[in-house]
């Protein structure tokens, strides 16, 4: 085997997300159903990815399988040179807190919890100091656009800003990537526009942002669009 | 209800112990094999007696009570009522409320049961007889006696009809028969003795009279409390199970119902510990929030049962069933909490155990 080039090493520190031969199944009844088939993909650090795909083509397990909430039946999964497709439930767990970002289609905020709150949740989790967390939280919100609510309950928010807390949540611990599932599906267009255009200025402050959606204005903001179908990549797997 | 039944197994041992420590006499003689108290059986020789128990240095006080009943006549009407003759500076029968006690041989107090149903007054003179004859409406051993005070029964049943006067005053009512007779004697021990001890010396000296110390009574009184107890044990073990049931089903629903909110917990880096304590903290908040209000409601409850379970007839009317005692509320409150930690278990290890990625996609779904 020969030793890699120096062009090959930058290339290696610059791939944030590494997904070699994925295969996930999942048992349904007597069956299994093939969710993935031979995935091969790789995200570099500041990418803007848009995975589409019809419904059940495989985006949400891609997905889940890059946020290490889910693994993989077989091949190897990078995230910043780590395998992680092995992991515990431990280790994952740590993982996912201090390294990727998530957010959702339901904002699944704390109901009891302030945006503030529910922006310092992650950080009160990874042991940081109250205050760090405070002001941390605040400067989040006020990224977010929602400086003025940070007293606010989620019930007490509209759709657009719930997702922007959830948002500033994901940020909270500075992780390498952000993963966002069809982050505008409960949104009407003018909202969902606001969410687009703060994932281009994430992008642009240097967050490499991972986004599963139907929503073709989503997509098409991204700098990389990625088409699944039956498991499989079919259009966008190599890294232009 | 787990409160009043803890307050029911302790309560009826520790509101006798009170009654039986309440005029500090500890140690009560009764003619042999009449315990707890007769009125129609006697020790003879009280003077005999009380030379004897002299003797013993350990013993500090003697009051003996010499129990009858007594008919009044009311206009056409007869009033009956059970009268005890006493030592007023050595009795412990009655706590004195007004007027004036038994100082003199014509007078004597009543409960304010027995004033009410003889429509008397403090100072009336009344004729007080210890024998009737409903045959012949005769009276004997009749006496007239001044009503000087208000007085109330230790050991009186609820709306029992009851009078003391000096012990001298009954015997010379009652006759010959019962001169120089005790039905009962209260001894009170020097501070530091031992009164099983002095109980044992009294048997053995006077084998006339059955002794009880308050050990011994309350040691006869669990015995025949043991029903309660275990009624108490029994439905108190079930309000706990039914409280257990019903704060798991409580928080296992809430669990269910926010099982995207849990999974989205987990995915953002919350632990497995973090969510079983927060779900088992939960239960316990359940539990005790029930228990502060069950508080409430057990009390009264339990006043109103007392309420009823007291006028049983023949008890002292001093006996509490339900006795509240802080101890008592701190152990329903430590077993609700305990109940709430076991009841969090399951749905804190369902949160836990819930799969991160196919909750979401049910969630999803749904």
């Amino acid at each position: 085997m020969s030793e890699p080039t120096a062009t090959q090493e930058v290339h290696v520190d610059r791939v944030l997300v590494s997904l070699r031969d994925v295969h996930r199944d999942y048992p349904l009844g007597d069956e299994r159903v093939h969710a993935l088939q031979g995935v091969t993909l790789d995200v570099e650090r500041g990418d803007y990815v848009a995975i589409v795909g019809p419904s059940g083509c495989g985006k949400s397990t891609l997905l889940n399988l890059i946020g290490v909430i889910d693994q993989p039946t077989s091949g190897t999964v990078e995230i910043g040179g780590k395998r992680v497709d092995q992991m515990s439930d431990w280790e994952a767990t740590s993982f996912r807190l201090r390294n990727i970002g998530f957010v959702f289609q339901r904002f699944y905020l704390m109901p009891i919890l302030s945006a503030l709150e529910n922006v310092a949740l992650p950080m009160a989790e990874a042991g940081f100091p109250k205050e760090e967390q405070r002001m941390r939280a605040a400067e989040l919100l006020e990224y977010v656009g929602l400086s003025s609510r940070e007293r606010h309950r989620p019930s007490q928010l509209s759709g657009g800003e719930q997702q922007r807390v959830a948002i500033a949540r994901a940020l909270a611990n500075r992780p390498s990537l952000l993963l966002a599932d069809e982050p505008t599906g409960e949104l009407d267009a003018h909202t969902g526009a606001e969410i687009i255009s703060l994932f281009q200025r994430l992008n642009r402050d240097g967050a490499s942002i991972v986004v599963v959606t139907h929503d073709e204005e989503l997509a098409s903001a991204a700098q990389r669009k990625i088409h699944m179908r039956d498991g499989r990549i079919v259009d966008g797997a190599a890294h232009p | 209800m787990l409160l009043d039944m803890v307050m029911l197994a302790t309560g009826m041992r520790e509101s006798f112990r009170e009654l039986l420590v309440s005029r500090g006499f500890d140690i009560r003689l009764a003619p042999k094999g009449t315990l707890p108290f007769d009125t129609d059986a006697t020790i003879p020789s009280v003077g005999a007696v009380t030379a004897v128990l002299r003797s013993n240095p350990d013993i500090r006080e003697i009051s003996p009570v010499l129990g009858a009943s007594i008919h009044i006549p009311i206009g056409p009407r007869d009033v009956s009522a059970t009268i005890l003759g006493i030592d007023p500076t050595v009795q412990g029968d009655y706590e004195f409320l007004s007027g004036r006690d038994v100082t003199t041989p014509d007078a004597m107090v009543a409960n304010d049961s027995l004033i009410k149903r003889l429509h008397a007054r403090i100072g009336d003179t009344l004729s007080v007889a210890t024998g009737y004859d409903p045959q012949t409406r005769t009276y004997s051993g009749q006496r007239k006696l001044v009503l000087t005070g208000r007085a109330r029964f230790i050991y009186g049943a609820a709306e029992q009809l009851a009078a003391a006067v000096q012990r001298a005053t009954l015997e010379e009512m009652e006759g010959a028969a019962r001169r120089d007779r005790a039905s009962l004697f209260m001894v009170r021990v020097r501070k530091g003795a031992d009164p099983d001890r002095v109980r044992d010396w009294i048997e053995t000296y006077i084998p006339t009279v059955s002794a009880i110390s308050v050990a011994t009574a309350i040691a006869q009184v669990d015995q025949r409390l043991s029903y309660f107890r275990q009624l108490a044990i029994i439905l108190g073990s079930v309000s706990l199970l039914v409280g257990f049931l019903l704060v798991t089903t409580l928080v296992t629903v809430s669990v269910n119902e926010r099982a995207g909110e849990i999974a989205v917990m987990r995915a953002i880096g919350v632990s497995r510990t973090h969510v079983v304590q927060q779900i088992v903290a939960e239960g316990v908040v359940i539990s005790i929030v029930g228990a502060v209000l069950g508080l409430g409601l057990g009390l009264v409850t339990a006043r109103y049962l007392n309420g009823i379970l007291s006028t049983f007839p023949g008890l002292p009317m001093a006996i509490d069933f339900f006795l509240f005692q802080p101890v008592a509320a701190w152990s329903a409150l430590g077993l609700l909490a305990v109940s709430g930690i076991a009841a969090g278990i399951y749905p804190a290890w369902r949160a836990a155990s819930l799969p991160i990625s196919e909750t979401l996609r049910r969630e999803a779904i749904a």
